[in-house]
Formats: structure tokens, sequence, C-alpha cells
């Protein structure tokens, strides 16, 4: 008896443990971009929403910038440059399931970094980004 | 009725009842392809889904859907590779329910579905201008026309062709 009550808590628990690795809301993202910006750049100064907006509209060497799928509104609905497919929006202001997830963010980070960039986004981009996207409707 | 026509009667009947049926079976399997009930696997829905209509595995055969799963880096001009797990998970589906029969014998150096035999014939009455519109862009945007394509229903009936 005593046995069972003790896997049940045990297994709640790691089950809880299990859920807050992974969920989490946008501004402990930011937390997590502030760090590695601080570790990786000494002269980091924070976060800025307006590089957020320009970095995100701009195209980087490639022809893709964020917005030829999220448009110039990342609080409205997008659409993939290529395939047509419907994309809901980016803003976690209009959509609370965006960076909700962080293994599902930082997949489509390393995705998308690299379809418009051609390599990894640095923590600062990141973090301005997302700066950006939470300035939105405010 | 004498013996003998009772007889007639019977053979006819008999005769007639496997022609049917065989003609029955033979159409049920010439549609069989087309009237497969959709599959559906969650992690498919959501890795393959959110770029594009997730392709029912019935539109390719096997060793197409092995080849995608194995190229994932080098995803029609994107990197889309996924972890192992969801990778072995997602081709094990895809595989187990890929296209047979007639379908399955396409040129197996195509991956697009979009370049096989059977979608050219199946989509032949739609005008090059309809691919090239704003709402469809592209033949892989299966949901442009089909309206219940997210469900794996691509019937004639709930196509509608964009004006």
């Amino acid at each position: 008896m005593t046995k069972s009550v003790l896997e049940f808590l045990l297994a709640g628990s790691l089950g809880l443990a299990g859920l807050s690795a992974s969920a989490v809301t946008p501004a402990e993202f930011q937390q997590n971009f502030d760090a590695a910006a601080r570790a990786s750049a000494p002269e980091f100064a924070g976060f800025s929403a307006q590089r957020g907006r320009q970095f995100f509209s701009s195209t980087h060497g490639n022809n893709w910038s964020c917005a030829s799928c999220h448009t110039q509104n990342p609080m409205g609905p997008g659409r993939h440059a290529k395939t047509g497919k419907d994309i809901a929006p980016l803003s976690p202001v209009a959509n609370p399931q965006r960076f909700a997830d962080a293994a599902k963010a930082d997949k489509w980070f390393s995705r998308n970094c690299n379809d418009v960039l051609g390599r990894p986004c640095t923590a600062q981009e990141k973090g301005d980004v997302l700066a950006y996207l939470m300035s939105l409707g405010k | 009725m004498n013996n003998t026509t009772k007889r007639w009667v019977f053979d006819m009947t008999v005769w007639t009842s496997a022609v049917l049926v065989t003609l029955v079976l033979l159409m049920h399997e010439a549609a069989a392809e087309s009237r497969r009930p959709p599959v559906t696997n969650e992690k498919w829905q959501a890795e393959c889904g959110s770029c594009h209509l997730a392709y029912p595995p019935q539109l390719l055969p096997a060793s197409s859907w092995r080849r995608i799963m194995s190229e994932l880096d080098r995803h029609f001009g994107t990197n889309a590779s996924l972890d192992a797990a969801s990778a072995a998970g997602i081709g094990a589906f895809l595989e187990s329910n890929a296209a047979r029969g007639k379908r399955a014998a396409i040129d197996s150096g195509t991956l697009r579905i979009t370049d096989a035999p059977w979608f050219r014939r199946e989509h032949h009455e739609v005008a090059a201008p309809v691919w090239q519109g704003a709402s469809v862009r592209t033949p892989a945007n299966c949901g442009a026309c089909h309206t219940t394509a997210e469900r794996g229903d691509f019937s004639e009936r709930s196509a509608r062709i964009p004006r």
C-alpha cells in the first residue's frame, strides 16, 4: 500500500518535472537568450525590439527573410512562401501557443535561421526578434 | 415447371451471380487505392504537416518514403531534419501504409508526388493558369482545391477549383 502511494507520488513529480522542462513562457525564453548572449559577448547591452523588427523584415544573403512566410505583421496569419501552407500568427501576443514549448521553439529557430541566414542565429538575434514579437500590440 | 427448366433457371442464376461477383471484385480492386480509408499518426501530422499538408502515405511507394526520410537534411531545398526517434516512427508509419499496386509502380527516381503518372493523369483537366493562381501557387498545395484534404479525403465531389 505504502509502496504504491510512493510510486504514485514519484510518478506524479517526475511527470511535473518533465512538463516544466519543456513548458515555458516567452519571458523565460528571453532570460535564456539573455544568459547565452552575456556568456558569448561581454559587450552585450540587452535586446532591442527595434533591431528585432529590422532583422525580421530583412533578407540575410538568401532569398527569404522571416517575413517571407510570417509576413510584415506577425500578429496576423502567415503563409509558407514555397508550399502555400497557412501559418498561425507568430507573435505570442496574438498566439499563446508560440514560445510556450522550449523544444518546439528551438527546433524552429534552428530550421528557419538555416533557411534565412544559412547559419544558426546568435542569442542576440533570437532575443531581439523575440523582443520585437513580444512588443507588438502594446 | 419441368425438371429441365428448373435446372436451366438454377444454372443461369449461379452463372449470373458468379459473373456479377467477379465484376464487383474487379471494380473494387481498381478503386481500392483511392478507397483505402485515411490513416493518421500524431507525429506525422505534427512534423510533416507544419510546412505542408501531411501528405498521405498511400501517395508514394515505400521505397520513395524511405529515401525521403533518409534525406531530410536536403528536403526539397530545406533542411527538415528530425530527431532520430521521430524520424523512425514517422518512417515506419509511412512505409507500412505506402502505395500499393499500380500507384507503387512509379519511377523510383522521383520523390515528388506531383510527378507521379497517376497524379498527372488525374489532374489533366486542370489548366496551367489554375496551378499558378494566387490561392494555389503550387500543385503541392492540395488543400487549395481539395477542401477536405486535411482529413485525407481527396474525392472529386469535395474539390473546388478556384476561378
